[in-house]
């Protein structure tokens, strides 16, 4: 049985937490230039210039990219053979307590959804589990914003609906957050599992690097569909029209029922951030 | 493309704010007040029980920000707009009492973009997500008001060449659409 010393886990995880508010992942800034060269007119130029020279302030000066540094968002993959000897939970927590604090980020949880009691310290953390063989804890993290969770949206379609029904709830999704979500966008869809599964699944899609493509082909074909339905919604960056409406688009899928079709589509705002740890 | 660029000082008189047409790219100058949901939701309160609001709305601008706490030596964390479409129940009452220019992000409601018109405001939308780039045009940062709601404390702002864009003027002419 191995372990991983409290004390490790919570400083690695602090790391990341900080590095992820300030430092935008090099394939995020390739695919707004990408964009940016297809764009012919004035705003949409002038709005990804803004959003390249932002991340590249962040990144030298270390300040957080964008103000919303979000609910923390973790994914934790637990080897079989790993013991702890102290509650994990809580230990990611005071990861992000740490990291909210020490990283001078923006505390944005409040304690009951009426209440609105801001909690301080950006906990809770929002932690999704499960195990895998070996003795390795893989750790994936995301500073998720408000503006474009707020957008999101999920339903649950017929069978008869099928792919097509599937394309037009998203195109209809992206349409109607227009310049809300902070386009240009990253999609993370899920189809299948079951009303809750297939949330899960958009927001796991959304950890998958930029260039992944997915490995069955009708999801691949789906990712590719619907980019490009998408860009040509005209919505634009910051919904203000142009071509660059979403950067990728990530489709996660899994076995369902007989009589179902669940789909669920959680957008991520340009400030795509995400940290990975393997301890 | 910087002479494209109109230079606007707060209080920005009538003159030129009627002057403004959607899609003009400004630069805002000068002193410049936050508020968001939890802000914008105990002015309209002050108001109604005919309480003192945190300043005077007269001809002033609202930014929606919540922002990161500054490190030492900075004067402001990362400091870019939210969604506006959440201030909409509260902005006509604002208006009605003055209140003249609002910049945040997005579209908004046709309730809010009516009430407007009538009142003569502009809304200006500011790209979001570059609040590491907009917190180098804040010179100056003072808590002015609801300091226990933290980064949703009524802040005053000094600006300095604050980037936004003309999403709706006082034509009634939308950006967006």
């Amino acid at each position: 049985m191995r372990t991983i010393s409290k004390e490790y886990l919570i400083s690695e995880l602090e790391r990341i937490i900080i590095e992820a508010a300030t430092v935008l992942d090099d394939e995020v800034v390739t695919c707004l230039q990408v964009g940016k060269a297809q764009e012919t007119s004035k705003l949409p130029i002038h709005i990804i210039d803004e959003i390249i020279d932002n991340q590249l302030i962040a990144r030298n000066e270390r300040i957080p990219i964008c103000q919303d540094t979000g609910v923390a968002v973790f994914f934790v993959e637990i080897g079989n053979d790993l013991h702890f000897d102290y509650n994990l939970t809580d230990a990611i927590n005071q990861a992000v307590r740490n990291g909210y604090i020490n990283g001078y980020l923006r505390k944005s949880i409040v304690n009951h959804p009426l209440d609105r009691k801001n909690t301080l310290d950006n906990t809770p953390a929002i932690i999704h589990y499960s195990l895998i063989s070996g003795d390795r804890l893989r750790i994936r993290f995301a500073p998720k914003g408000g503006g474009s969770e707020n957008m999101s949206k999920m339903t649950m379609l017929t069978p008869a609906d099928g792919r097509q029904g599937i394309i037009d709830f998203v195109v209809n999704t992206v349409k109607n957050a227009g310049g809300k979500a902070c386009p240009p966008i990253i999609l993370g869809i899920g189809i299948g599992g079951n009303f809750e599964k297939s949330a899960l699944l958009a927001k796991e899609a959304l950890f998958r690097k930029l260039s992944d493509e997915a490995l069955n082909p009708l999801d691949k074909k789906l990712e590719e569909d619907i980019l490009k339905a998408i860009n040509e919604t005209n919505v634009g960056p910051m919904g203000l029209k142009g071509k660059t409406t979403c950067l990728a688009v990530k489709v996660n899928s899994f076995s369902c029922h007989i009589a179902s079709l669940p789909v669920a589509v959680n957008i991520q705002c340009h400030a795509a951030r995400h940290k990975e740890v393997i301890l | 493309m910087s002479q494209d660029i109109i230079k606007l000082t707060t209080p920005i008189s009538d003159e030129a704010r009627l002057k403004l047409r959607v899609g003009d790219l400004v630069h805002i100058s000068g002193v410049i007040y936050t508020g968001r949901d939890a802000a914008h939701k105990l002015m309209v309160q002050a108001i109604t029980s005919g309480e003192t609001l945190p300043f005077e709305l007269n001809h002033q601008a609202i930014y929606y920000v919540g922002p990161t706490p500054a490190k030492p030596g900075q004067v402001i964390g990362s400091c870019g707009p939210t969604s506006s479409y959440r201030m909409d129940p509260y902005s006509p009452v604002l208006m009605e009492n003055g209140l003249k220019v609002m910049i945040g992000k997005g579209p908004r409601s046709k309730v809010f973009q009516a009430e407007l018109v009538k009142n003569q405001a502009v809304y200006l939308d500011v790209t979001g997500g570059i609040g590491a780039l907009l917190s180098k045009r804040v010179l100056k940062m003072e808590v002015i008001a609801y300091p226990w709601l933290e980064s949703e404390a009524v802040h005053k702002l000094l600006v300095v060449d604050f980037p936004a864009i003309v999403a709706y003027d006082t034509f009634g002419n939308d950006i967006f659409e």
